[in-house]
């Protein structure tokens, strides 16, 4: 009886756990909500797109679909972009759209309790709060845990049209 | 087209109202209902019973109407709605779909079934809002039923004093004491006598028979009520109850707010003796069959789907194919690989077309409505015209068929109006009285050609030259005939000597030309004075598919769509005059153009830039003709056109991308937006930087 009590109290406590997709950008590591992610691969055959920020990369064809390509790394001023084997598009589905970001290498999948998550300091120019859903930590490690929904839609990022009615 | 097509078109167009009618009302809030859904309801209603009336449908006709009627109360809020009216609306539906059904197969409707509907639905509103619908009589198809209740239901207001006979079947004693409380209420009882199986009480007084069923339906079934007026009396066969006819069938919750006065179980056992069937009527099931299996209606969205997946796999396809073909000489010796490619490639082309079939339409849906535009313009003209359309099985993309209808009618008109003549001055002239108007279609190449051909008083160049100075254009008399012509085509334009009330505002000619170069298409006119004049509209077979002009400029590929390209030729250095500032104008054949650098404008790393070694493509956009700098042609192709903004946003000077045959992404050019683009670029010094680009998204036309 007892033990089934447990089970429940474990279960809804995992209820409130969230799972995220940990990437890194250059030394740093960040995470997004697992679920907003559809799929991650290679960087190729981007075209370019003209009078358009540095930070989007161009389009891509995924299976059929024009997707675009945000660099994450230059977006956020990162010191070294380069492009290598190791260079990963995590392709994300926000706002009924499908963007692809750059990042430096996808590590792994964690799971953090409600207690890891900690509410963002207020800091950052090149990267308002406003996108963060909060710092997670994990033992010695520190995520930065980006909320991709708005940092995608927002206005600086310019990859919706601001006027449209979407 | 014959008449039966309009049929099978009113059939889906009804078949897709009446389903749309009943998710409305399923979705309807009864205690807060939408305006909008009652709205969306009333429409479907109404729009049914205009094709009904259209087509001679009496039946369904009538029924929508008296539905229609009650859905207006409703939408007023004059009919305050219960989850019980929304089943016996759902139920007015349903027969409205048998009678469709029915009229389909060219069956009369069920006859009970509706006049047992249009009683309910006049029962509602006199119940609920207290007034007869002004409801069509109900036909009588037998002399038995002239006095039947629904007959005076119809006209209650020529009820004055006369004496009825109610009927009750099968009612307790309880029961009967209180009908006859309820009815001498209404008016005077005269008599009442009778047992359990049949009590009659004679009544009189100015009451209608709806009313008497209406007030004793809160306490036995309609079954067990017969009304009639007294001098049928004695006759028990023409007593006939409407309700009567189909009793299994009647939606008996609307009739029965409360159950406690129900009188036991055998209130529907008995008419089976008089009611012909009480069955819901069988639907002649084979040859509905047969009709159905000859089309289904998909979603648009579902063919456009599949059009695109099939664009993948020719794609891929002519990925393998590269592939294939790279491995060379290796690839010789495997003869069934090569065999297994060709095999492919083509069942991927028949595959691609079957499917674009899908989309494409006669023309004959456009075609068929211009007998009656042109029988109409002309009578209002008083000219004689014969109208001649060839072509009609030439199919094209339904999109483009829906869009091109208002530009073509214009062109009729216009045609009518200014070309031909009237029939004396036709007679003075030597050419018979009745002008000759041709409408054709017919395939050149990828494209669909259709004319719009007279046999009138063609075009004046030298009338049109002095009108386009009077309106302050700028012209010159070397001007080329195509060139004068498409003058008609420039905003507020018009040479007709009056304004008429079917053409000559000058308004239109422009919006002709926009919406044709709106879906890829342009319009050209050739015309001989005193001969006749022939408008040709040029339109791509579908919107989905492009035809291109693959470019190279610097590593980047880019698609031209064909239509636009003219001719393209390599410029000398004494062909480009610089003009103040950066503007640099070609000059091909006395005629001097607008040169757009493409590596400039999109900022094209590694491209030529010396002019004299590029390749100039003499396009045209919107009217107007420029140079364009690229630095190889690679030849033309056709490319499934996709959208960038359904996951990017619009880019100035691209209209859409495409894959190309390696799986990479190809920007295809938006011409007009280039010129734009390059002329911004160069106010602003070159130091164009994204967010001032917000300027030209709000100055394209959406």
């Amino acid at each position: 009886m007892s033990q089934a009590n447990n089970g429940a109290v474990l279960s809804a406590a995992e209820a409130d756990n969230r799972e995220f997709l940990v990437f890194s950008l250059g030394e740093e590591e960040y995470a997004i909500d697992i679920l907003k992610v559809q799929e991650i691969r290679g960087y190729e055959n981007v075209t370019r797109i003209a009078n358009a920020p540095d930070f989007i990369k161009g389009v891509t064809n995924l299976r059929g679909v024009i997707v675009p390509i945000v660099d994450l790394r230059i977006k956020f001023h990162l010191d070294s972009v380069e492009y290598g084997g190791q260079t990963v598009v995590i392709v994300v589905n926000v706002a009924d759209r499908v963007v692809g970001i750059v990042v430096d290498g996808v590590s792994d999948v964690m799971t953090l309790t409600p207690e890891q998550i900690k509410p963002a300091p207020e800091f950052g120019v090149t990267l308002s709060s406003d996108f963060l859903s909060g710092l997670g930590s994990l033992e010695d490690r520190m995520l930065v845990l980006v909320d991709i929904d708005k940092l995608l839609t927002s206005e600086e990022m310019a990859l919706v049209d601001s006027t449209s009615s979407r | 087209m014959d008449i039966a097509d309009f049929f099978d078109t009113f059939f889906e167009e009804a078949e897709e109202l009446l389903a749309d009618m009943e998710q409305h009302l399923l979705e309807l809030d009864v205690d807060d209902p939408d305006s909008e859904q009652l709205n969306a309801i009333f429409r479907a209603a109404h729009s049914i019973k205009g094709g009904a009336g259209t087509f001679g449908f009496s039946v369904l006709q009538k029924t929508t109407h008296i539905f229609e009627n009650l859905l207006d109360h409703a939408r007023k809020g004059e009919l305050t709605l219960r989850a019980d009216l929304v089943d016996t609306f759902l139920e007015a539906k349903d027969i409205m779909h048998e009678q469709l059904d029915a009229y389909r197969n060219e069956e009369e409707p069920n006859q009970e079934a509706y006049e047992r509907i249009c009683q309910t639905l006049q029962q509602i509103a006199l119940e609920e809002i207290g007034q007869t619908l002004d409801a069509p009589a109900v036909p009588a198809p037998t002399i038995e039923k002239k006095t039947s209740a629904s007959a005076e239901a119809a006209e209650p207001s020529s009820l004055s004093e006369r004496h009825l006979l109610v009927a009750l079947l099968n009612v307790s004693e309880k029961d009967r004491t209180l009908l006859v409380e309820e009815l001498e209420q209404l008016g005077d009882v005269q008599s009442h006598s009778g047992d359990e199986k049949r009590y009659e009480v004679t009544l009189t007084g100015d009451v209608s028979a709806d009313d008497i069923e209406a007030v004793m339906c809160f306490i036995i079934e309609p079954e067990q009520i017969e009304i009639s007026v007294v001098a049928v009396e004695k006759n028990e066969e023409a007593s006939v109850s409407p309700e009567l006819d189909a009793p299994v069938a009647v939606p008996t919750d609307v009739v029965e707010p409360t159950n406690s006065a129900k009188p036991a179980a055998p209130a529907v056992a008995k008419p089976a003796d008089r009611a012909p069937s009480p069955e819901k009527p069988a639907k002649s099931a084979p040859k509905k069959a047969a009709a159905e299996s000859a089309s289904i209606r998909v979603s648009v969205d579902k063919v456009d789907q599949i059009i695109n997946l099939v664009g993948e796999l020719i794609i891929t396809q002519s990925m393998l194919d590269q592939t294939v073909s790279d491995l060379g000489d290796q690839s010789v010796g495997n003869s069934s690989l090569q065999n297994g490619m060709s095999l492919l490639q083509r069942n991927a082309r028949d595959l691609q077309e079957a499917v674009m079939s899908i989309r494409m339409i006669p023309m004959e849906f456009v075609f068929s409505r211009f007998p009656r535009v042109v029988r109409d313009t002309a009578g209002k003209l008083g000219k004689e015209i014969e109208l001649i359309t060839e072509g009609k099985s030439t199919e094209l993309d339904k999109s483009l068929v829906e869009r091109i209808t208002d530009p073509l009618t214009h062109l009729v008109r216009n045609s009518l109006d200014h070309g031909i003549e009237m029939p004396d001055e036709r007679e003075a002239v030597g050419k018979p009285r009745v002008g000759k108007l041709v409408l054709s279609a017919r395939h050149q190449g990828g494209n669909i050609l259709i004319e719009v051909r007279d046999d009138g008083a063609g075009m004046d160049r030298d009338r049109l030259l002095a009108k386009a100075r009077e309106n302050g254009l700028n012209v010159s008399d070397n001007m080329s005939d195509e060139e004068v012509f498409q003058l008609i085509f420039a905003p507020g334009f018009s040479t007709a000597k009056e304004v008429t009330d079917v053409s000559g505002r000058g308004v239109g000619m422009d919006v002709v030309k926009r919406n044709i170069q709106g879906m890829g298409g342009r319009v050209e006119i050739q015309s001989k004075k005193g001969e006749g004049t022939n408008t040709r509209i040029v339109l791509p077979l579908t919107l989905a598919i492009l035809d291109g002009m693959s470019i190279k400029v610097g590593g980047e590929t880019f698609i031209l769509p064909l239509s636009t390209v003219l001719e393209s030729l390599q410029p000398a250095k004494g062909d480009m005059y610089a003009m103040a500032g950066d503007d640099v104008v070609l000059k091909v054949r006395d005629e001097y153009l607008p040169v757009i650098a493409i590596h400039e404008v999109l900022d094209v790393e590694n491209a030529i830039t010396d002019p004299t070694k590029s390749i100039a493509v003499i396009v045209q956009g919107e009217g107007r003709r420029y140079a364009m700098l690229v630095d190889e042609l690679i030849g033309q192709q056709q490319v499934v056109v996709k959208n960038l903004e359904d996951n990017y946003r619009k880019v100035p000077g691209v209209s859409a991308a495409t894959i190309l045959g390696d799986g990479s992404v190809a920007l295809i050019l938006d011409i007009t937006g280039l010129h734009r683009l390059s002329r911004a670029k160069k106010e602003a010094g070159k130091q164009v930087n994204y967010p001032h680009l917000s300027y030209y998204q709000e100055a394209e036309p959406s």
